[in-house]
């Protein structure tokens, strides 16, 4: 068991953990992620790995609450546990002095790029981090991008908070201003999202590396139901990746991968929250 | 026929032993058990089981012994069973083979010790398979006390890489040596193929799980989650951890894909991964269980070994309508066991022999609506004597099918060996291991399939204890 030695609610629906896990704060490396398996009969899910602190033996997830094994996870409090965490997993990320780098993410992505950003940092890169979501209360990490950052950028696609309009807006408008840079993006969000990006990127010809997040089962190569297509070749996420070059990923395929166990996913959320109801426990 | 305690009791001639047909294994109805996950075969009962032992003609020079791949002294724990003694049996087969309820089940008897006996000539071969099953149950259930180690403590810290049936055997092996064992598997769960691979239906889990406890019992530590190559890697067990010597027995674990058009939509899968779904993670009790599993009412699965079997009779159970094997060969040229084949059959599995995909078709919605296929004919020898199959030009035609589960092989997971420096891989990526198994960093042994590519369970067993003897005389030596 993986004792959860803080949880708090960063957002709506929104949870960040600490789990005791030693052995994988001290051997995560930036980009890697672990296989939660929060109780015996949960699936197995992939969380980026947010933070870690591996004097105290701690690594950090940020979870958003979006199917039933996040909602079910969300009941584990401060001083519970997980079942399973194992890790780390995936190659970690490219991190290299590029000059000035945009940072983009979408969503839950936000929290897939903050260690990015760190390390983008340390190495000597100017950071202009760009954050989006449907509406101001679904933005995250504000605070702590805002620290890190050079420069930040907030879009919400009503306008109530930053910029109104989508991330990609803002990028292009950063492309365009003859007084800034854009060496190289860092892009994690939902795939339509990081599609865009590579779109507007490509015909500037910048280097654009994004952060897929397929279907996984094992994450150690043994299965393949995380492939992608990337480049023309079939990769398997979880091992040759998570991150890959955004110009080379069929983002439709993986769309539509994505959408294999909607059906089943549904079904499993709403038969919980049914359950639970009348148990009184909600 | 029926025989009194004397009959049983008297030694036969071998005449009245060769007039005793080949007793029947009993098992559960085809059209029923294709609707559940429980065991297939029943069992022998203890009459039937001395019967059959009686069959065997106590041979001099017992071929079968020479078939065994860990050559189990298999005509003395015969005797043992026909003179009733069923423990004796299985004292007989343990100082061989650690896992008698698991091979009894799983091994290719027929192209192993069956094959060589001397019955095959005249009718049919002694159930060896049968009646070591038979023992091992038997064993299971009457066994008192406790297992113990005798050996004093060592001092000696060894770490298996693996809790399949490489790493089970090697593992307790060196606990009842004297050494202070831990075993780190990746997944959260122990036992290999024997949990993630093969269904309740052939091998029960509560039988793998008994074996993991029976380890636990010796004192090894089994530790899970913890992916060699990744949470910790091979030069800090040594370093960090402690560890005086290292077994990899990681198993083979990377699937291989047909490299056709259309192998990405949704409803392929490869057999790894469908059977990890359904088997380890509980897919078929979903939604009791989180993990969902496509089911199929039309399903095609390509390849024709044991893994090709498993996944065809799983989504019988799961409820297709049609379950079709997809082959490229002839039925007879497949690997599977021919007991599995024969239990396909009775389930009502379609085989496409002389049969190769050469495209996966989809829906216009992302999903698998078809196989597309062509016929095949058998050729010249290839280099592993069978015959090769060539495409008969023009024979295309289509499978309708929702479900296309990839059951063509597997080849070395790069994983643990690309995170170790030094550590020797040949141009598969198998490991390479001297006849002793140790590989090319000292104090680091290798067996199972990452040595041998996809195997058996027997011979990974057979490794396990070839290992554990060098990885004791290589720590005597130290
Ligand atoms: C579906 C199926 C059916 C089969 N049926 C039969 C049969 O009927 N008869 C037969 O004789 N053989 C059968 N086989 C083959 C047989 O199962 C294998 O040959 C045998 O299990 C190999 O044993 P092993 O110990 O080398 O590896 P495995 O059983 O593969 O075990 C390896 C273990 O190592 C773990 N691991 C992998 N990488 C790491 C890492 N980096 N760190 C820590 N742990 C790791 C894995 O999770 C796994 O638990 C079948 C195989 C399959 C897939
Ligand atoms: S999750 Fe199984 S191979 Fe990537």
């Amino acid at each position: 068991m993986y004792q959860v030695v803080d949880k708090q609610t960063i957002g709506p629906n929104l949870t960040q953990y600490e789990i005791m896990a030693p052995r994988i704060a001290r051997a995560r490396k930036c980009g890697q992620f672990v296989i939660v398996r929060p109780f015996a009969h949960s699936e197995r899910i992939p969380l980026t790995v947010a933070d870690t602190n591996p004097g105290k033996g701690t690594i950090t997830l940020i979870v958003q609450t979006v199917g039933k094994t996040t909602l079910e996870m969300s009941q584990i409090e401060k001083g519970g546990a997980f079942q399973d965490v194992a890790g780390p997993l995936g190659m970690p990320s490219h991190i290299e002095k590029f000059g000035t780098v945009v940072v983009i993410g979408g969503g839950l992505g936000t929290a897939v790029i903050y260690p990015q950003a760190i390390a983008l940092k340390e190495v000597g890169n100017k950071i202009v981090t760009i954050i989006g979501a449907r509406t101001k209360d679904l933005l995250i990490m504000q605070d702590l991008l805002a620290k890190l950052s050079d420069q930040l950028i907030m879009t919400t696609d009503d306008g109530s908070s930053g910029k109104k309009g989508l991330v990609t807006h803002a990028l292009q408008e950063l492309i365009d201003d003859p007084n800034s840079r854009v060496d190289a993006v860092y892009c994690a969000g939902p795939v339509i999202m990081m599609k865009a990006v590579a779109q507007v990127t490509k015909p500037h010809n910048i280097p654009t590396i994004v952060s897929l997040n397929p279907v996984m089962v094992d994450g150690t190569g043994m299965c393949g139901g995380c492939r992608v297509t990337v480049g023309g070749k079939t990769k398997f996420a979880c091992v040759d990746g998570p991150e890959f070059d955004g110009h080379q990923v069929d983002y439709d395929e993986l769309m539509d991968r994505l959408t294999t166990y909607k059906p089943q996913e549904k079904n499993s959320l709403d038969q919980f929250k049914s359950h639970t109801c009348k148990c009184g426990r909600h | 026929m029926t025989e009194t305690k004397d009959d049983l009791n008297r030694k036969l001639t071998p005449k009245e032993r060769l007039a005793i047909e080949r007793q029947q294994m009993p098992q559960r109805d085809g059209a029923e058990r294709a609707r559940d996950f429980n065991e297939v075969n029943l069992g022998l009962a203890e009459k039937i089981a001395i019967r059959e032992a009686k069959r065997c003609l106590q041979c001099k020079n017992a071929k079968c012994i020479e078939g065994c791949p860990v050559n189990i002294d298999i005509p003395a724990f015969i005797t043992k069973i026909s003179e009733g003694d069923f423990l004796g049996a299985a004292a007989v087969i343990r100082k061989d083979n650690n896992l008698p309820a698991v091979t009894g089940r799983v091994c290719p008897q027929e192209v192993q010790c069956e094959c060589r006996c001397l019955r095959c000539k005249s009718d049919s071969p002694v159930a060896i398979g049968w009646l070591e099953r038979f023992v091992a149950d038997y064993e299971m259930k009457h066994r008192t006390g406790k297992l113990e180690v005798t050996a004093a403590k060592t001092g000696k810290k060894v770490a298996c890489i693996g809790s399949g049936p490489a790493g089970i055997t090697c593992a307790g092996e060196l606990a009842k040596m004297g050494h202070d064992v831990t075993i780190f598997e990746a997944f959260h769960k122990a036992g290999g193929v024997l949990v993630y691979g093969i269904p309740e239906f052939r091998l029960p889990k509560a039988i793998v799980q008994r074996e993991i406890d029976n380890l636990q019992e010796l004192g090894v530590k089994i530790e899970t989650n913890v992916i060699v190559g990744r949470t910790l890697t091979i030069p800090q067990l040594f370093e960090e951890e402690g560890f005086d010597a290292v077994f990899i027995a990681n198993g083979a674990g990377l699937p291989t894909f047909m490299n056709v058009p259309g192998e990405n939509f949704k409803g392929v899968y490869s057999a790894n991964e469908y059977l990890t779904r359904v088997n380890l993670m509980g897919a078929y009790q979903f939604p009791k269980f989180d993990t969902p599993v496509i089911k199929g009412n039309r399903v095609c699965v390509v390849g024709g070994g044991n893994t090709a079997m498993d996944a065809v009779r799983t989504s019988k159970r799961l409820g297709a309508a049609e379950s079709t094997i997809v082959y490229r060969r002839a039925l007879e040229q497949m690997p599977a066991r021919v007991e599995e084949v024969h239990h396909a059959q009775e389930e009502g599995i379609r085989f496409e022999m002389l049969t190769a995909p050469v495209e996966v078709l989809g829906n216009g919605d992302g999903w698998v609506k078809g196989l597309r296929c062509i016929r095949m004919e058998l050729g010249e020898p290839d280099e592993s004597g069978r015959r090769r199959p060539v495409p008969v030009k023009g024979s295309e035609f289509n499978i309708e099918c929702d479900l296309v589960i990839v059951a063509i092989g597997i080849n070395a997971n790069p994983l643990l060996t690309q995170a170790t420096p030094g550590l020797k891989v040949n141009k598969w990526g198998y490991i390479e291991a001297d006849e002793n198994l140790m590989t090319s960093l000292p104090g680091v042994f290798a067996g199972g399939d990452i040595v041998r590519g996809a195997a058996t369970v027997i011979l990974a067993m057979g490794d396990g204890k070839t290992a554990a003897r060098n990885i004791d005389k290589y720590l005597a030596g130290k």
